[in-house]
């Protein structure tokens, strides 16, 4: 199978796959009884525009030794990630009714021996810039043209080892790594920014030697796939960072902006509510 | 002075003083009291052949290993790997977990990434990066705790490494041994190089006396029986392999007939050569540069106790406390990891 080709996909179309990412969402977390609702849904442009769009995944051949690789240090989102590639044929679709039952691959956080598709295993908030760093690297070592992504939250900032791995991917000048960073503003105990203030950030990426693009909406698509594509594909000499500024919850009116369903559970009028916001919604 | 302090129990006691003599050299016979220079006693460290070893499966065309450092690619002797595949020898700064998480992130393009670092920075503060980002995953990462127990000695508790046995033997996928020498080094790396899986090698300073005279066999899972003896069976690992050797010289004159194993496989451990022991005599020892707590000796416990052999296991280690400081030589002697401290601890075991 042929590299996935960036043209040909219309606007409609990744509306579409980002409505039927939240839909995911709440249908999967309605079988386990808690979800991280806001980090998925503040993300389901992002992934849409990645997958759809962007990244060179081959879904008959996960190892491909040459694919662009994505990883999450916010593990916690991969309830938006598994219908990704569940929808792109890495694991059959039927896979998602198992979510988080006993035995199955799929929970709360991605593991990499148990889902196809999934680059690398997390849930260690703050670990998987490091090793991206080190899939870099090796892509280089070995002339690889495959790239790697790797996905933050805001809240993560605050952790030490991402600014180490910052520090050494613009010691490298790892053209071939993308920082990207779901700035949605909550984090579990409140406001992100409330709990530990990490702004400004682009003036610490650019500090530690990034290049940095500011994606002012991350729900509007054009504006997605300029900011990644640029990141990705633009010629450049030094690790890029994407600061997508995205709103928690977004798609469901009552949980946009609130950091309280950055975890939780819908009751059966509110999942009805939610459901008809997504199908009728006009995101992006 | 307050009233605490006045109180607190002195470090140097009687007997600690009454034990030191201060013009003794405190290593090998090869150290100078002038060298503990950090960079200039490093030809001390003639042991520590994790370098040489790369470089040559490197030349002989493994292009797949590459070498992580923090900082410390001098004292762990991996500089030399650097000066010859300078492409392949990632140097990180002093930022353990973020060279963790990378040679994950290398091992899963395909490289064979071999971490060479202090054990108490690798294994303590990199404990939740390896179990999650190496073990969970199940990479093929090497990696070389060097320095291990008390070998820093006067550079401070900070510095020793009495706990990584009992932190790594817990975690799920990993292979823990202990090459006690260079040449065990050798055969340690060389013969697991295609080994599907995370390793661990705890080693010393480099300055341990030689104990194999060329590379000896080395299988995961198995042991070394150095010397044969009737009465008890020590299992030993690092510096305590040649303490126990010592010991048995020491005890050989009073005829007792002490058996010495170097039991470099922590986990998974020679199952057989426990039995093998508690069938013949059933007085066990184990030695080890380690917190008794959960080491080796623990390791050894639990496959008497599971397999309820008719043995009874007397545990040579570190106290379960933080050590003092000192120079290394005048540590093993106070806390008896040395010839004379193995000997004294089988006669006991042989008297009760």
């Amino acid at each position: 199978m042929a590299a996935r080709q960036v043209t040909n996909t219309s606007k409609q179309d990744l509306r579409e796959k980002a409505r039927m990412i939240r839909r995911e969402v709440l249908r999967l977390t309605d079988i386990c009884g808690s979800g991280h609702y806001g980090s998925a849904f503040s993300i389901a442009e992002l992934l849409t525009v990645l997958y759809y769009q962007l990244l060179n995944v081959r879904p008959d051949e996960p190892q491909w030794a040459d694919r662009d690789r994505f990883t999450m240090g916010k593990g916690h989102a991969a309830i938006g990630l598994y219908p990704v590639l569940a929808d792109l044929g890495f694991f059959p679709a039927s896979d998602l009714d198992s979510y988080t039952r006993l035995g199955s691959p799929l929970g709360d956080h991605p593991d990499m021996k148990k889902v196809k598709g999934a680059d690398f295993s997390s849930g260690s908030i703050g670990h998987n810039l490091s090793v991206s760093v080190g899939m870099a690297l090796g892509l280089k070592c070995q002339g690889s043209p495959g790239r790697v992504v790797c996905m933050m939250g805001d809240g993560e900032q605050t952790e030490g080892q991402v600014w180490e791995a910052a520090i050494s991917a613009a010691h490298w000048n790892l053209s071939n790594l993308v920082g990207l960073v779901d700035i949605n503003g909550a984090g579990s105990d409140g406001i992100a920014q409330e709990t530990m203030r990490t702004e400004p950030l682009k003036a610490k990426w650019e500090a530690f030697g990034w290049d940095v693009i500011v994606l002012e909406d991350g729900h509007d698509l054009d504006q997605v796939f300029d900011a990644l594509n640029r990141a990705l594909n633009a010629p450049r000499e030094k690790p890029c960072c994407v600061l997508a500024y995205t709103v928690a919850g977004k798609g469901v009116s009552f949980m946009e902006g609130t950091w309280q369903w950055h975890l939780g559970f819908l009751g059966p009028l509110d999942l009805d509510r939610a459901y008809q916001e997504i199908n009728s919604g006009t995101i992006g | 002075m307050t009233q605490s302090s006045k109180s607190a129990t002195p470090l140097m006691t009687r007997e600690i003083k009454a034990g030191l003599d201060l013009r003794e050299s405190t290593v090998t016979d090869a150290f100078d009291a002038a060298t503990w220079d950090m960079v200039v006693s490093l030809g001390l460290s003639q042991q520590l052949t994790t370098g040489k070893v790369l470089t040559d499966l490197a030349e002989a065309g493994r292009d797949d290993i590459v070498v992580c450092t923090a900082d410390l690619g001098r004292p762990t002797q991996v500089v030399d790997f650097g000066r010859r595949f300078p492409d392949r020898y990632f140097n990180f700064g002093i930022a353990e977990r973020n060279m963790i998480g990378a040679a994950a992130g290398l091992a899963t393009t395909g490289m064979l990434p071999v971490i060479s670092n202090y054990s108490f920075f690798l294994a303590l503060m990199g404990l939740e990066n390896i179990r999650n980002d190496i073990c969970y995953t199940n990479l093929n990462v090497r990696m070389i705790g060097t320095h291990s127990g008390i070998a820093m000695g006067f550079y401070g508790t900070s510095h020793h490494c009495c706990e990584d046995i009992g932190a790594l033997r817990t975690l799920a996928n990993l292979t823990l041994m202990a090459p006690c020498d260079g040449n065990a080094i050798r055969a340690a790396l060389t013969t697991t190089i295609d080994h599907q899986g995370p390793i661990y090698f705890r080693t010393g300073r480099g300055r341990e006396a030689q104990v194999y005279d060329s590379p000896p066999d080395w299988r995961i899972g198995g042991s070394n029986l150095l010397r044969e003896g009737k009465h008890a069976t020590v299992f030993a690992i690092g510096n305590l392999v040649k303490a126990s050797l010592d010991a048995a010289a020491i005890l050989a004159k009073e005829g007792v007939d002490l058996e010495v194993v170097d039991l470099y496989s922590i986990r998974p451990i020679d199952r057989d050569a426990v039995r093998r022991a508690a069938k013949m005599h059933g007085i066990i020892l184990s030695a080890e540069e380690h917190n008794v707590t959960g080491g080796l000796g623990a390791a050894i416990a639990e496959v008497i106790a599971g397999e309820g052999l008719a043995a009874r296991l007397t545990s040579i280690g570190m106290p379960d406390e933080y050590s003092l400081l000192g120079p290394p030589t005048h540590l093993y002697r106070h806390y008896g990891l040395d010839g004379e401290g193995v000997a004294a601890k089988v006669r006991s075991a042989l008297s009760v």
